[in-house]
């Protein structure tokens, strides 16, 4: 994902000279072409987070479109404040991409872990919440990110996460993707869990229970005409994401269905539990780990299904 | 300059009256703070930048940052008498629903950047200038921080970074009147020697009195640094200064004056 980041934020900046790129000192050689066609946009401001988000923001009042690059766990984290502060009460357009969010970099341990970014995140006024499944929709989603007028943060994945789509979907910030219809259970996966999530779906079909897919590219804001129609027309929604079970996805489907009457689905959330990942290991054997993976998720919704 | 020292002076003391009358009325702190940095607002607003509201949304106006927001109500002054909004607006400050908070927030004409978290001002400023380079304008980036301030990590991470881009169009003043909330700043941490610290960064760092107008009028708009390094004008103040007895006696930073002693500064100021 981060090669089609590269790649896609320098085609953008080719079209717009306002577009800027700050690295915090990660991403070696992966922006030498952006480098090479833009030496006045793009800056390693060094090993220090919250100076980059500052520095975003002076470069956003200053007129420019500024997207800030480092690993999600110390673009968040590190920088909260100035996040909060010099982003979100500016409400400037200043794009963060976290990469290695969720379980990315599972083996460098609990310092990289990044699964309480979207929950932190989540509660800033302004800021918009953006997690593509694969490649694809991070390729449409970052030029939609850069038009928006106030700040977003993107997590993605590493490197070689596989390919959902065929193609570039059309996708609008703040609508979910319908990648599969059903009529029994709705899964609101956000993130690379898509293809688990497509295979649950699968396995749930074959058992005779109907089986809907939607990629919640966008977790804030939620999609709430999407959990009208799922929670009014399924009878078991499952929001599926890398991320802890507190304050993703999971937990703002379940804010919004507090705060409204449904005909009342089962809400069943997947996702990280709440601890310290210490175990070493890939990001393969954390998703294990984690109860992330298909055939959990299908065991899980069967279970629930058969006492609904 | 487009005023003389006489009337930098008599500006200068005007708006200590001002900074006085609103903590009173208001029952606002930072009074000390305040009263700290005024001739520096005023070398910047009354100087060769160009800070007025018709170039307010000119993109490459200069910029002035007030980094260390809890001395808003120099500001707010400053940018009244300038005309930025009507003097009328500090007569409903801090009061409920007002557009001027005890710290500065942005949409309040002339305020760039919002600030009242230390160690936020570099960084942006930083920011801007880049921005500048950028786009080819040749405007003026001025952060004006307290020397408690600098306890920030973000200070450093901005120091660190500027010389390292030759952002010569970018000054930093520092407001160093040898105290911070609760204690000397020199004592706190390690902050002295503070202007071998910036020049030790790659700062054009110059030690200055921070209370002589004209000489910080003239760093300010000092041909940028050939060298390319940014500069800082680590400014000498006193806390307080110009009320005889709330100078260098940190309880005003806190402290709120009575009616009484209102009427005494303003005796010493030689205001109405």
């Amino acid at each position: 994902m981060r090669n089609a980041f590269a790649d896609e934020l320098t085609a953008l900046a080719d079209r717009d000279p306002r577009i800027v790129l700050l690295s915090g000192d990660i991403g070696n050689r992966l922006f030498n072409d952006f480098r090479d066609r833009h030496p006045d946009r793009f800056y390693n401001v060094g090993v220090a987070e919250a100076d980059m988000i500052g520095i975003a923001a002076g470069l956003a009042l200053g007129g420019m479109r500024p997207v800030a690059y480092t690993i999600a766990s110390f673009a968040v984290y590190r920088a909260f404040e100035q996040i909060r502060v010099d982003l979100c009460y500016l409400n400037l357009p200043v794009l963060i991409v976290g990469v290695g969010a969720g379980l990315g970099y599972a083996a460098n341990g609990p310092t990289h872990h990044s699964c309480e970014d979207l929950a932190v995140l989540r509660s800033l006024p302004n800021m918009s919440l953006l997690c593509p499944a694969d490649a694809w929709e991070l390729r449409a989603l970052l030029g939609a990110a850069l038009e928006l007028p106030g700040p977003s943060y993107m997590r993605i994945g590493k490197k070689g996460e596989p390919l959902v789509h065929a193609s570039r979907p059309d996708l609008s910030i703040g609508q979910a993707y319908s990648m599969r219809t059903g009529s029994e259970v709705a899964l609101l996966c956000t993130g690379t869990l898509l293809p688990d999530a497509l295979e649950t779906a699968k396995q749930l079909d074959t058992t005779g229970i109907s089986t809907a897919v939607y990629s919640v590219h966008t977790v804030k804001p939620l999609d709430e005409a999407l959990l009208t129609r799922v929670f009014n027309g399924s009878k078991i929604v499952a929001t599926i994401e890398e991320h802890s079970r507190i304050g993703g996805l999971g937990g703002a489907v379940a804010e919004w269905r507090a705060d409204h009457v449904t005909t009342g689905a089962k809400l069943l959330r997947f996702g990280t539990p709440d601890k310290i990942l210490h175990h070493s290991g890939e990001q393969e054997h954390a998703r294990i780990a984690c109860g992330l993976y298909a055939e959990q998720f299908t065991k899980e919704i069967q279970a629930a299904w058969a006492i609904l | 300059m487009t005023a003389n020292i006489d009337e930098l002076r008599s500006i200068a003391r005007r708006i200590r009256g001002r900074v006085l009358e609103l903590s009173f009325r208001a029952g606002t702190p930072h009074l000390g703070s305040s009263l700290s940095c005024v001739d520096m607002v005023v070398a910047a607003y009354w100087g060769e930048l160009k800070l007025d509201p018709s170039s307010a949304a000119d993109p490459a106006r200069d910029r002035f940052i007030l980094s260390k927001g809890h001395a808003a109500t120099t500001l707010y002054a400053a940018l009244a008498m300038k005309g930025y909004f009507p003097d009328s607006w500090l007569d409903d400050y801090a009061e409920p629903g007002s557009a001027l908070g005890e710290h500065p927030s942005p949409g309040t004409p002339g305020i760039e950047v919002a600030t009242g978290s230390l160690g936020h001002g570099l960084p942006v400023g930083i920011g801007l200038a880049l921005a500048s380079r950028i786009r080819g304008d040749h405007n003026r980036i001025c952060v004006l921080m307290s020397d408690g301030e600098c306890n920030e990590g973000s200070v450093w991470e901005g120091a660190l970074f500027a010389p390292a881009q030759r952002l010569n169009r970018l000054t930093v003043m520092i407001d160093y009147n040898k105290w911070q909330a609760t204690g000397r700043s020199d004592e706190v941490t390690s902050l002295a020697p503070l202007r071998e610290k910036w020049a030790a960064f790659g700062w054009r760092a110059v030690e200055v009195d921070g209370h002589d107008i004209a000489t910080l009028a003239e760093w300010i708009q000092a041909e940028p640094d050939p060298d390319g390094r940014p500069t800082v004008l680590i400014a000498h103040t006193v806390k307080g200064k110009g009320v005889s007895f709330m100078e260098d006696d940190n309880n005003w930073h806190y402290r709120i004056p009575s009616a009484q002693e209102l009427a005494k500064a303003f005796v010493e100021l030689q205001l109405p």
